[in-house]
C-alpha cells in the first residue's frame, strides 16, 4: 500500500508546523514591518489582531461548516459587557475578562445557535440577524442596569473590583487601567497581550480545521444530506461550530474592552456582524490565513481613508485646475471620512466579482503563475490549505 | 430468514399512489433485485426505508426493529446504507476524504468531537480508506476533489463510501446508470465479491444484464404495486412482466 498520501489532505504536519511559525514570526514582528506603510502603531496593530480573532472564530462557522451567521455582533458585545464587569466585580486584571467573556459568549451561542440551526441557508442568516438586533434593542432598552444604555458600560474608581480589594491595593481615586498581573495594557504590552492571544487562537483554529472534527464540518458544508445517510447526527457539529465562534468573537470583545474599558451597544449592530462577514469573504473564507489578513487590510483602510478630509484631498487634487479640483474633491469625499463604508462597498463587490476566493485567491493564483514561468510542475500543497 | 420486511406500505403525494400496499422480504445475504418501469415506485421505496420518507401506512422492519419514525443517520447506525440514484458524495473534498469520512461515522458513532487528533494521523481509517478506493479502481485518484469525477465514477466513489461502512443492508439506487459496459461489468464484479461477504442489498436496476448476472430474487414494480417476485429464470418468462415493460424487448 502507498505510503502516506498527505496530498490527498492538502497539508502535513511538517507544513503546518511552518505555517505556524511565520505566523508568529510575522504577528510578533508587526511593530517593525507595519511602520513601512505607516500602521506601526500599537492603537492599530491591536486592532488587527482582535478583528484577526473575530474573523478566524467567524470562519470556523462560515468557512468550514457554511453558515453564514449575520449576527456574530452579538457576542463580541457580550463579551465586551462581561469583560466590563469582570473589571469592575473582579478587577483590572485582563484573565478573568478573558476567560468570563468566552464563557458568557458560549452560553449565548449555545441558545442562540441551538434555535437559529434548526434552519439553513437564508433563513438561518435572518435567524441570527434577528437575534442579533434584539440583543442590540435590548442593551438599548430593558437591560440598561447591566449594560448602561447609551452610555455605555464604564470601569468607575469607585467600583468593587474584589480581588484588588483582598490584596488590598484598590485605588479609588484615579480611573483604574487594565493590567495583566500589574503590567500595564496600554501601547506596546497591549499589543503583545492580544498578539499572543492572536497567535494561540490560530494555532487552535488550524487544529480545528485539521482534525477529523474540522473535515466533518467541511463535509457539513460540501453536502449536508450526505452527512445525514452516512450515520452523522449533524446538528451537534453545526452547533459546536456554532459556540466555538461565538466564543472567538467573545473573546475579541473581551479584547477590545481590555484595550479601552468601555463597552456599548454599538458593537453589537448589524453593520458590527456585516463587517466581520466583509472581512473573511475579502480575505478568502475556508481558509485559515484569509480572514486575518481580510481584518487587517479592512482595518488599514478604514483607518486611512476615515482620517482623509476635505482639506486633504484639495491638496491630493491640485495639480488640477480649480473648477476641476473642486468637483474632483466633491466625488472623491464621498468616498472617504465618513463615506468611507462607501469605498469598503466598491471594493467588496469588485472583490465578489473578480475574485471569489478573496485575497488567498489572489495569492493562489500569482503564485501559480510564478510557477508555470518556473517549467515547476510540483504543486505545493502547504499553500493551497492555508 | 428475512432482514427486511415490507408489510402495506402505502405512500401518497397529493393524490398521487406512489407505493400502494407493498409488501417485500428481503433475505439475509441474498442479492434483491427490483425492477420496473421509470415512475414504478421503486425510489420512492426506497426512501421510506432510510428515514427520507415516512410511509403513510404500513411497517418496515429490519432485522427485529421498525425503521419508521427514526432520523436518516439512526438508520444508517443501525447497519443501512445507501446509494443515491444522483450521486450524494463530498465534492468539495478529496476522494480519500470522501471514504475516510464514512468510516469515522462507523468507529465513532453519530457525533464526536474529535479535534485534537489530525485527520492524516488516523493511520487505520486511512488505510480503511484507501484499500476501498483500490477495490472500485480509484486509488490513484485519491487527491483529486470528488466533484472533478465524471458521473459513473462518482456512483462507484458513493459505493466505495457505503461498502467502508461495512453496512449490514445495502441499498443500491440504479448503481451501473451512466457508467460504460466496462465500469458496468467491474461494479458487478466488485458487487458479486462483497456479496461473499454477506452483506445484504437491495438492487434497483434498469440494466437486465446487471439484474440476471447479480440477483438471487427479483420483485417487479409497476404503478407502485409488487405485480411479480420470482427467481432471475422465473421472472423472464413472466408475462405480466413482459406486459409492464411494454412488450418488454430488452428482457
Ligand atoms: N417527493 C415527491 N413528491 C411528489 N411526488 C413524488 C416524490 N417522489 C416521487 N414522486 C412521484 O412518485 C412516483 C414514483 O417515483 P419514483 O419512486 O422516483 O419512481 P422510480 O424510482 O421507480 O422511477 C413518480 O410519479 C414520482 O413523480
Ligand atoms: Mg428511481
Amino acid at each position: 500500500m502507498a505510503a502516506a498520501p498527505t496530498s490527498a489532505f492538502g497539508t502535513s504536519r511538517r507544513s503546518d508546523l511552518i505555517f505556524l511559525v511565520l505566523f508568529a514570526a510575522a504577528v510578533l514582528t508587526a511593530p517593525l514591518w507595519a511602520s513601512l506603510i505607516g500602521a506601526g502603531y500599537p492603537d492599530l496593530l491591536q486592532k488587527w489582531a482582535i478583528y484577526g480573532l473575530f474573523a478566524i472564530g467567524f470562519n470556523i462557522l462560515f468557512g468550514l461548516t457554511g453558515y453564514l451567521s449575520f449576527g456574530h455582533a452579538a457576542f463580541l458585545g457580550v463579551g465586551s459587557y462581561t469583560a466590563v464587569w469582570s473589571f469592575k466585580l473582579l478587577g483590572m486584571n485582563v484573565l478573568p475578562a478573558v476567560f468570563f467573556a468566552m464563557i458568557t459568549a458560549a452560553v449565548f451561542a449555545l441558545a442562540i445557535g441551538y434555535i437559529s440551526l434548526r434552519r439553513s441557508g437564508i433563513y438561518f442568516s435572518i435567524l441570527t440577524l434577528a437575534f442579533a438586533q434584539m440583543s442590540y434593542n435590548l442593551a438599548y432598552s430593558v437591560l440598561t442596569p447591566i449594560t448602561n444604555g447609551e452610555t455605555g458600560l464604564t470601569v468607575l474608581p469607585s467600583d468593587p473590583r474584589i480581588l484588588e480589594q483582598l490584596a488590598g491595593v484598590r485605588d479609588t481615586v484615579s480611573t483604574p487601567t487594565t493590567s495583566l498581573f500589574g503590567l500595564e495594557m496600554t501601547g506596546y504590552p497591549g499589543f503583545y497581550f492580544c498578539a499572543v492571544v492572536l497567535i494561540i487562537g490560530f494555532f487552535v483554529a488550524m487544529k480545528i480545521a485539521r482534525s477529523p472534527f474540522g473535515t466533518m464540518l467541511k463535509a457539513i458544508k460540501s453536502n449536508q444530506t450526505r452527512m445525514n445517510y452516512t450515520g452523522f447526527n449533524t446538528r451537534p457539529y453545526t452547533l459546536a461550530a456554532f459556540i466555538i465562534s461565538g466564543m472567538y468573537a467573545g473573546l475579541a470583545g473581551a479584547l477590545l474592552a481590555s484595550t479601552d474599558p468601555l463597552a456599548g451597544a454599538e458593537r453589537m449592530q448589524w453593520t458590527a456582524s456585516g463587517e466581520v462577514v466583509l472581512m473573511t469573504i475579502l480575505g478568502g473564507a475556508g481558509t485559515l490565513l484569509g480572514p486575518v489578513l481580510g481584518a487587517a487590510v479592512i482595518k488599514y483602510f478604514e483607518n486611512i481613508f476615515s482620517a482623509f478630509n476635505d482639506q486633504v484631498l484639495m491638496e491630493m487634487f491640485n495639480w488640477l485646475p480649480e473648477t476641476l479640483q473642486e468637483a474632483a474633491v466633491a466625488v472623491a469625499g464621498l468616498f472617504v471620512g465618513e463615506g468611507w463604508h462607501l469605498t469598503l462597498g466598491v471594493v467588496f463587490m469588485l472583490i465578489v466579482i473578480f475574485l471569489p476566493g478573496g485575497i488567498m485567491e489572489g495569492i493562489r493564483r500569482v503564485q501559480k503563475l510564478f510557477r508555470r514561468s518556473d517549467g515547476a510542475s510540483r504543486t505545493d500543497t502547504a499553500s493551497e490549505s492555508a | 430468514m428475512s432482514i427486511l420486511t415490507v408489510q402495506g406500505v402505502n405512500k401518497s403525494f397529493a393524490g398521487l399512489k406512489a407505493l400502494n400496499q407493498v409488501n417485500l422480504k428481503v433475505a439475509q445475504g441474498q442479492v434483491h433485485a427490483i425492477i420496473g418501469p421509470n415512475g414504478a415506485g421503486k425510489s420512492t421505496l426506497l426512501n421510506c426505508f432510510v428515514g427520507r420518507l415516512e410511509p403513510d401506512t404500513g411497517t418496515v422492519m429490519f432485522d427485529g426493529q421498525s425503521l419508521l419514525n427514526r432520523r436518516p443517520h439512526e438508520i444508517n447506525q443501525l447497519g443501512v446504507a445507501r446509494v443515491f440514484q444522483t450521486p450524494e458524495i463530498f465534492p468539495d473534498l478529496s476522494l480519500l476524504e470522501n471514504v475516510m469520512i464514512p468510516a469515522f461515522a462507523h468507529r465513532d458513532g453519530a457525533f464526536k468531537m474529535n479535534w485534537l487528533p489530525r485527520i492524516d494521523g488516523e493511520a487505520e481509517i486511512r488505510d480503511k480508506a484507501l484499500h476501498m478506493l483500490e477495490e472500485v479502481g480509484l486509488a490513484d485518484n485519491r487527491s483529486d476533489h470528488a466533484g472533478a469525477l465524471s458521473r459513473g465514477d462518482k456512483r462507484r466513489l458513493e459505493l466505495a463510501m457505503c461498502l467502508v461502512q461495512e453496512p449490514r443492508l445495502l441499498l443500491l439506487d440504479e448503481p451501473t446508470a451512466g457508467m460504460s459496459r466496462a465500469d458496468t461489468n467491474n461494479t458487478i464484479d466488485l458487487l458479486k465479491r462483497i456479496g461473499e461477504r454477506g452483506i445484504t442489498k437491495i438492487v434497483i436496476e434498469h440494466d437486465m444484464h446487471v439484474v440476471f448476472s447479480l440477483a438471487h430474487k427479483v420483485s417487479v414494480m409497476a404503478q407502485g404495486t409488487v405485480i411479480a417476485e420470482g427467481t432471475p429464470e422465473e421472472i423472464r418468462g413472466n408475462p405480466k412482466v413482459q406486459e409492464a415493460y411494454l412488450g418488454g424487448a430488452h428482457l
